[in-house]
């Protein structure tokens, strides 16, 4: 296989977007092109979920490649519902390693806010077991909290914990001018004042409000590269040094251990083992903390903490910024937001602007790894990459 | 002349005790003061409103527009028992809220202007406002309408709100909805907060200027495509439409 690099990267804001969303796609892919300095690609690759049922259109990647003229270049929508970002970078990743494609745009684009967020939930709870789960009323985040409820009951994570990780990631969003949420929020705020109940209340017992991510609109993109063009670009190189996808039950009930992200552990293994190194090797990291327990427990699986111990990593503040193992400085999901499609490209346009040192009040000092878990399902489809600057 | 003809167009208020103010914590840990505007204050309250009213997203254009005539009602008397209360961070206006009193037993709510999100502001100041017209007031129930879906997911949805369709709100005329004592007292212990007494500095700081909104909604980019049309849901046709619009007033 190739070497495969990154040397564009483009976003737009997350937060309700308020144009069609082919053009969501366009203007990250326009920002991603721009910083490549290509005008061409061979094949585009466009990350969506929801486009035929939320915004009314099918066959999204042949508006796409159409809006940004860059016909006749093969495109191909993939859809892998909240995995679908970093599914459509592995598969750009193997159109380039395998010597088919020289350049590729990745792009991944949502646009939620078209609808309510009843419809919203609805549509995002799609993805659970047609007949065990969906239509016995599942939604996200009820899975979510009988997830955290399992997670308290046997390793001593509470309320606080799930707090501190919305505090950390909402307030690194404060940092980060694409983010969806720039509203600081405190501990005494969300939990410890008289007001705290009424200001983060349950929305399914024991997540609350400020443990969810917002729904968003967004798009991110990546132009990946062969080391050729890569080298000829002038830009940093950013290797892509292992991806790994891993899949569990779809029916969560049926998982022996509920606690256990299998998918999570054996992806993070396989992108380890690609890349030749191990968690400890990695600097920094986007995890998909849709909801705040999934970033604890997905610090876990994919290595960074023992099993049990992520709440006390962050009782430590291991995983701030300026931390051991910084996670999600961004502000994650739960900061930034998370526009399903476009969340996985979006991590690694993260992971991009660290590795280049570009990402200022909130960059992480000497980062030259990372790493980012997008998360798909509840747990039933997920994809690890890690990255590295080689220049 | 002119001085009797004022006596009859100017209602007579009746005498009702003030709202007692009261303040709490939000979210981001600001302090939030929730107090009894008086008229006086009323111009302020205008020059913060105004520019709301060309905000054509989630209803704050029709809100707006609403809020400004009824604020300005009452600063020329021609609203009746009407009363309005101010949510301030810092002395800066985060929401208004106002209402009247149809009866001793019924109160009428009018409007809630949130100009701080993501906060809940806006819900804070309409408990506020449920909280004076049942435990200060007296009342036995509120008129409440809601004018936006936001509205409706946190008054209709959250307080539980009686259908009284059969009687017409004086918004719209539009059939009614009600929030009894009954509903208010389950309602209490999780959407009606507040401490009191405020702290004098917090209360003089909130008395001494009802100072401008720092981060007040904005019109969307795009007027046409950000209007939500189910069965064009990319908001083409719109543009389309636009841009022919624009054709013929260039004709024009």
């Amino acid at each position: 296989m190739r070497d495969v690099y990154i040397i564009g990267i483009g976003i737009t804001t997350f937060t309700r977007l308020e144009y069609p969303l082919s053009e969501i796609a366009a203007y990250a892919s326009m920002g991603a092109l721009k910083d490549a300095g290509v005008t061409d690609v061979d094949y585009v690759l466009v990350a969506n979920m929801g486009s035929a049922r939320i915004n009314n259109q099918s066959a999204l990647a042949s508006a796409v490649v159409d809006t940004l003229s860059l016909t006749p270049a093969g495109a191909v929508r993939i859809e892998n519902g909240p995995a679908s970002g970093a599914s459509a970078i592995k598969e750009g990743f193997m159109a380039v390693a395998s010597g088919m494609h020289d350049t590729v745009l990745v792009v991944g684009a949502e646009r939620m806010r078209e609808v309510n967020n009843l419809e919203a939930t609805d549509f995002v709870a799609t993805l659970t077991h047609p007949m065990a789960e969906y239509i016995y009323g599942v939604t996200l985040p009820g899975h979510a909290a009988m997830f955290t409820r399992l997670y308290m009951e046997k390793y001593g994570v509470t309320e606080r914990h799930l707090a501190m990780v919305g505090v950390k990631n909402q307030n690194n969003a404060m940092l980060n001018k694409d983010a969806h949420l720039h509203q600081k929020i405190t501990m005494d705020g969300i939990l410890d004042s008289p007001e705290a109940f009424t200001n983060n209340p349950w929305v399914a017992e024991p997540i609350r409000f400020f443990d969810c991510c917002p729904v968003s609109d967004g798009g991110a993109a990546l132009i990946l590269a062969s080391k050729e063009v890569a080298e000829a670009s002038g830009k940093p190189m950013i290797r892509i040094t292992g991806i790994g996808q891993a899949t569990d039950t779809l029916a969560v009930h049926e998982r022996p251990e509920p606690t256990d992200l299998m998918a999570v552990r054996i992806a993070a293994q396989r992108a380890y083992e690609m890349a030749g190194i191990t968690a400890a090797d990695i600097d920094v990291a986007e995890l998909h903390d849709a909801f705040t327990i999934l970033e604890i427990a997905e610090s876990e699986e994919v290595g960074f903490f023992e099993k049990g111990t992520g709440h006390l990593a962050l009782e430590r503040g291991e995983t701030a910024i300026d931390g051991k193992m910084p996670i999600n400085p961004s502000g994650g999901l739960k900061g930034k937001g998370h526009p399903v499609g476009a969340t996985g490209v979006a991590q690694v346009h993260e992971i991009v602007v660290q590795l280049r040192g570009d990402a200022g009040e909130r960059q992480v000092k000497d980062a030259r790894t990372g790493l980012a878990c997008n998360f798909g399902g509840f747990g039933n489809n997920v994809v690890v990459s890690t990255y590295a600057r080689e220049d | 002349m002119a001085v009797d003809l004022e006596k009859i167009l100017r209602p007579v208020d009746h005498p009702y005790p003030p709202y007692p103010a009261k303040y709490m914590t939000l979210a981001s840990g600001e302090t939030l003061v929730i107090r009894q505007a008086t008229r006086d204050e009323v111009p302020t309250l205008l020059k913060h409103v105004a520019p709301l009213v060309f905000v054509e997203r989630d209803y704050y254009d029709l809100v707006a527009a609403r809020v400004y005539a009824e604020l300005l009602g009452w600063y020329h008397h021609r609203m009746q028992d009407e009363y309005v209360l101010v949510a301030q961070i810092d002395g800066e206006l985060a929401a208004i809220v106002n209402g009247r009193s149809v009866s001793p037993k019924r109160g009428m709510s009018l409007h809630t202007l949130a100009m701080r999100r993501g906060l809940r502001v806006g819900a804070h100041a309409f408990a506020a406002k449920m909280e004076y017209h049942i435990d200060i007031l007296g009342q036995d129930e509120v008129l409440v309408v809601a004018e936006s879906p936001i509205g409706f997911r946190r008054w209709m949805i959250e307080y539980q709100l009686e259908e009284v369709f059969d009687t017409a709100h004086e918004l719209g005329g539009v059939p009614s909805y009600s929030l009894t004592r009954e509903l208010f007292d389950r309602a209490r212990n999780s959407l009606v907060v507040g401490r009191r007494p405020v702290p004098e500095d917090l209360l003089a700081k909130a008395h001494e200027a009802i100072l401008p909104p720092s981060d007040p909604p904005t019109p969307p980019a795009d007027l046409l495509a950000a209007t939500r049309a189910k069965y064009d849901a990319t908001g083409s046709a719109l543009i389309l439409q636009r841009w022919a619009q624009d054709r013929s007033a260039e004709d024009a």
